[in-house]
């Protein structure tokens, strides 16, 4: 099916059918339970899911294959937030244009960049991508105010010229849309307890999301994808078998910061708001742990991871102490203080402190990551089934 | 003329003159042998020959096209294959994947941007796999990693990719060290079938007496940096020169 082998379309499947219904999916909670601040299914956060995954899609394209490390991949999603808010400004507040070339630029960026880049491997090719990176965000901060906004950032306002758009409509900012339909509008579902949202600008990144999610799986199973993984196995070899490793890692660095690109096209089309923080190395730190904590190489892995963090960043670190006090008011007065205190570093401005021991704890138990995870515990329920099976046959010789 | 010709080659590594003045020609479909104690240079004229160094002096043509200043993979889209001294294949990939890269590498040159289509339907290349795998004995083992091989299986597995790509030179550095004596034998019996039964030029470095006398044709010793002798097998056993660089002056 779509050109993939069975176990492939399976996989592009679930994951179609998970994010489409993810509204239901990441709301599980009745919106008046003490459980509802676990919900992830609002707009803004489903969004972020999506965008981050398409992210570190990319991201795990080059490190996943080539096991090249850039430590530079949010200097792409930036420039692709630029030149998306740009196209905002000038042309229309279509997002398509804009999604279009933040993924163009971006990938233009990433010629200049890699071609330099890749003139080195292992840990002074990430130097050499966190050094540009780096410079990229100095550059974006201060001498680049009057493209970038500077520190304020870049957004839309009432004087642009959209050239392609009829005059203004009224004293407000467009907000970006897709053929008239605004990027927050939404449609609301209430049964029983629960809202459910079905946002414009969610649907629409899901299906960019899907999108960039095939096109990897047909990049993982194509011969491009194979030299990828030859290159990250013994790249000695492959120059003496009579191919010249250059042009394929470029090639792939570039469709690496493309994808960034376009997550950042995403990015400022849900939000016309694009700074220079964006292209900090901490950003690019994150899709980096977004694909190791999902599995490195794996094709579901970094969507995971990604969902992973983005769901720390968010839903824990509102958890505070007050509704700790809340969940073990249960307790006598003295022990219930002794957990909260206990629980507390963990939870709130602390979710960094959990989310350092769940990454430690899977680099260390789980090497290749959630993805890792799931294998296993499949492994074990086979295991079990076969054993029941044995005991069942009984007749059967140890083997 | 042969199919590879040397002529003048020398190397200098600070103060070590590592090739003084090699001159070399390797007749077509023969299979000849470069031997020599160590330090006589073996490994830095391999790497001459496919663009790892470059000579400081003299000249390496193949089939009359100079090589110097070529790339590697330039050099073995050009006809000249190399076997490593430790086996070199894609530890990570599973068999079948090993011999389809050079498989894609001699259909698609150096670089081809096959990104959207699948491995698995390029039925032309994977027939072709298959095939050389069940020549080479390998076709059961096409699904393992090649991790976990036996060593005497990495060779013949590297051997495979090699000829894959039809070269018209084999280059072998060492083929047998460090080999166990029956997978040094098997290597031996693979590499006089592959003799038989392709049109293919062979040169070799070789350790090892036994592989050398019962595969080579003609013999280079090298010694010093430069060739002692080039003769026969028989010529050569009983060469009072190459008895010396082997064993040093006799006393009197």
């Amino acid at each position: 099916m779509f050109g993939l082998a069975k176990k492939d379309a399976n996989l592009l499947l679930i994951v179609a059918g998970l994010v489409m219904l993810a509204p239901f999916i990441l709301n599980p909670f009745p919106g008046e339970s003490a459980m509802a601040q676990f919900n992830a299914g609002y707009p803004d956060l489903m969004q972020r899911f999506v965008i981050f995954g398409i992210f570190a899609i990319g991201f795990n394209l080059l490190f996943g294959l080539t096991g090249y490390l850039s430590f530079g991949h949010a200097a792409f999603l930036g420039v692709g937030s630029y030149a998306g808010v740009w196209m905002m400004k000038l042309l229309t507040i279509n997002v398509i244009p804009a999604i279009l070339i933040s993924t163009l630029v971006a990938g233009i960026f990433s010629i200049a960049i890699g071609y330099i880049s890749l003139r080195r491997s292992g840990i002074y090719f990430s130097i050499l991508t966190l050094a540009f990176a780096q410079m990229s965000f100095a550059l974006a901060a201060s001498v680049l105010t009057p493209i970038t906004g500077g520190e304020t950032g870049l957004q839309t306002a009432l004087s642009d010229p959209r050239i392609l758009d009829s005059a203004s409509s009224g004293g407000n900012i467009p907000s970006p849309a897709i053929f008239g339909m605004e990027m927050r509008d939404s449609a609301e579902l209430v049964l029983g307890g629960w809202t459910f949202t079905f946002n414009v600008g969610y649907y629409l990144c899901a299906v960019v999301m899907i999108l960039a999610f095939y096109t990897a799986i047909r990049i993982f199973r194509s011969p491009f994808g194979l030299m990828l993984r030859a290159i990250k196995s013994n790249q000695q070899r492959l120059n003496y078998t009579g191919l010249n490793t250059r042009p394929y890692m470029l090639a792939c660095f570039v469709i690496s910061g493309m994808y960034a690109g376009l997550a950042g096209g995403l990015m400022v089309s849900m939000d016309p708001l694009a700074g220079a923080e964006r292209m900090q190395w901490t950003a690019s730190g994150e899709v980096v742990l977004m694909t190791i904590l999902g599995g490195a190489g794996t094709l579901i892995g970094p969507v995971l991871g990604a969902g992973m963090i983005k769901y720390f960043e968010n839903i824990f670190s509102k958890i505070n102490e007050s509704v700790l006090h809340q969940w073990f008011a249960f307790m006598p007065d003295g022990l219930e203080d002794v957990i909260v205190a206990m629980l507390y570093p963990f939870i709130g401005k602390g979710w960094h402190l959990t989310l350092g021991i769940v990454f430690m704890l899977v680099v260390i138990f789980l090497p290749g990551g959630l993805v890792e995870g799931g294998q296993r515990i499949g492994a074990m329920f086979k295991r079990k089934a076969k054993a029941d099976d044995k005991s069942s046959a009984n007749v059967e010789p140890a083997e | 003329m042969g199919i590879l010709e040397v002529k003048g080659v020398g190397k200098r590594f600070g103060g070590l003159q590592a090739l003084g003045d090699v001159n070399l020609s390797v007749a077509e479909n023969s299979v000849h042998a470069i031997i020599g104690p160590n330090g006589a240079g073996k490994s830095t004229l391999l790497n001459c020959l496919i663009g790892k160094l470059i000579p400081d002096t003299g000249s390496v043509t193949f089939e009359g096209q100079s090589v110097l200043g070529r790339t590697p993979y330039e050099i073995c889209q050009m006809g000249i294959s190399r076997v490593f001294q430790t086996p070199e294949i894609f530890t990570d990939l599973n068999v079948m994947e090993n011999m389809l890269i050079p498989c894609f590498a001699k259909r698609d040159g150096a670089f081809a941007m096959n990104a959207i289509g699948s491995v698995t339907s390029q039925a032309e290349v994977q027939d072709k796999a298959m095939q050389m795998l069940e020549d080479m004995n390998l076709a059961d083992k096409r699904h393992m990693l090649t991790g976990s091989m036996s060593r005497g299986d990495k060779r013949r597995l590297e051997i495979a990719m090699c000829l894959s790509q039809d070269p018209r030179l084999l280059l072998l550095d060492e083929p047998t060290a460090g080999m166990a004596r029956a997978d040094t034998n098997n290597t031996i019996d693979l590499l006089k079938q592959i003799k038989e039964e392709r049109d293919i030029t062979i040169a070799i470095i070789e350790h090892d007496m036994h592989v050398v006398f019962s595969l080579a044709e003609r013999i280079t010793v090298l010694a010093q940096g430069t060739p002692l002798v080039e003769d026969t097998p028989e010529n050569i056993k009983g060469h009072p020169k190459v008895r010396e660089a082997y064993l040093g002056e006799s006393v009197d």
